[in-house]
């Protein structure tokens, strides 16, 4: 589930899609509307395994040459 | 030994994965739980003392960071352009280059790693050579027209032929695929090209011969230049010219390392956060080639914020500066009467929530102090 079968590639990082009640967790810790993330486009290729739909969270785990992994998080937006 | 575990499973969520780690290399050996303890909440607190504090103004310390060794950086760009044996662009138009989000660069190149068996060296310079994208006119050593016949005689180059594997009939299948209107045949190593058509002249010939040459023939479409080169232990095929996307569908390629230095292709092929990925390494990359030192931080909150609307755009009007929803801020940066009529017309409602905003309108702007508002029962 959390690896794309299509992508593995040192560059793209592990996209896991969150949970309703981690989204609203997510959004309550940072005081934020779903539309204020960064976004993703739901066609983007590095998720294209989860079957996302607009509106959903994403969330990276980014390699970070500062803090070696890093969480960051993208709602899925329809281009 | 068991009280390090439990502390860094403590502090895991609060502080980063990579100071977890320093700390539990550089502990000694031996230590009492209670200073183990007290080591621990004192990195906490210098790690929270360090951290950005909300309200700080993280752009314009990057804008600084990034801009006042760019200006040492124009100097430098001439003595350093075309001194590698590619002619790369580097310097301050490469950083122009990736900042503005251009879709297309000057100088398109590609890193192909290869898998196993073909990474040790041997027939490095074959694989590559079957890369390069090939046009009829290599295959050719001499080529002449018959006047009298009205017919085109092409000496194919053997030697060509035998590198790539290619038989003369193969070719010959290639070439009428994309060329319809003429007949091919072959005598020992020549090529009789005569045209089909009634109407022939001498003059259509000479354009034919032109045009034929152009005939994509092999290799993979965009890659103008292949070098391969060794680096560390194991060789790998540096190209001029990109194509991500055909390159990953080859057998002998690594598609878990191979990468380009074209964003949008990256964003195209592996997404967003490979493309922001890129960004990092080619910025840090030109800065590094320069002799300057930035910290990565900056680096990365530039490539953040190029990335944030799910895709690629560029720190100028077109790109970061057109998503600001303050008619303002995009008027105080580039064409001030065009967004100013356009939201005129629009009926557009500023909400002054941002900093540049306020500062045309003299007020206090939300950053730092001036970030978090005062309340007070009156009695």
């Amino acid at each position: 589930m959390a690896e794309n079968p299509d992508i593995t590639h040192v560059l793209v990082p592990e996209h896991q899609k969150i949970s309703d009640k981690e989204k609203e967790e997510l959004l309550k810790k940072y005081g934020l509307t779903g539309q204020e993330l960064p976004k993703i486009n739901s066609k983007d290729p590095a998720i294209s395994h989860l079957a996302l739909k607009v509106g959903d969270i994403v969330k990276i785990k980014r390699k970070s040459p500062t803090a070696k992994v890093s969480t960051f998080y993208r709602v899925v937006i329809d281009e | 030994m068991a009280d390090v575990k439990k502390l860094l499973k403590e502090y895991e969520h609060k502080l980063p994965p990579s100071i977890l780690l320093d700390l539990e290399k550089s502990l000694p050996e031996k230590i009492t739980p209670a200073r183990l303890k007290k080591i621990f909440e004192r990195v906490y607190q210098e790690y929270i003392t360090s951290v950005a504090e909300p309200g700080e103004a993280v752009g314009l310390v990057c804008a600084e960071s990034i801009g006042e060794p760019g200006t040492q950086m124009t100097l430098n760009t001439f003595h350093f352009a075309g001194v590698s044996e590619m002619n790369v662009t580097t310097g301050l138009p490469r950083l122009i280059e990736i900042l503005d989000g251009r879709k297309e660069i000057s100088t398109e190149m590609m890193e192909i790693y290869l898998n196993d068996p073909f990474n040790k060296g041997k027939d490095i310079k074959k694989i590559a050579e079957s890369l390069k994208e090939t046009k009829f006119d290599e295959f050719i050593s001499e080529a002449s027209i018959d006047i009298a016949q009205l017919t085109m005689e092409i000496k194919l180059d053997s030697r060509k032929l035998e590198a790539l594997n290619f038989e003369p009939e193969k070719l010959i299948k290639i070439l009428q695929k994309s060329v319809k209107a003429c007949s091919f045949k072959l005598e020992g190593d020549k090529l009789i090209v005569k045209m089909s058509e009634k109407d022939e002249n001498i003059n259509d010939l000479y354009k034919f011969k032109e045009k034929i040459k152009l005939v994509y023939v092999h290799g993979i479409k965009g890659i103008r230049q292949v070098l391969p080169v060794k680096r560390g232990e194991e060789y790998l095929i540096v190209t001029l010219g990109s194509n991500l996307k055909d390159v990953f569908k080859l057998e002998v390629v690594d598609t878990t390392r191979t990468r380009t230095n074209n964003i949008f292709e990256t964003n195209k092929v592996l997404g967003i956060e490979a493309a922001r990925a890129i960004i990092i390494d080619e910025l840090y990359k030109v800065i590094q080639a320069q002799g300057l030192n930035v910290d990565i931080r900056h680096i990365m909150l530039v490539a953040d914020t190029m990335c944030m609307g799910g895709k690629v755009s560029g720190i100028n009007r077109y790109g970061i500066v057109k998503d600001k929803s303050s008619v303002l801020a995009r008027a105080s940066f580039e064409t001030p009467i065009r967004h100013i009529m356009d939201s005129a017309m629009m009926g557009d409602r500023d909400k002054l929530s941002s900093v540049i905003e306020n500062v045309m309108l003299n007020q206090v702007v939300p950053v730092g102090t001036g970030l978090p508002g005062l309340v007070t029962k009156v009695k």
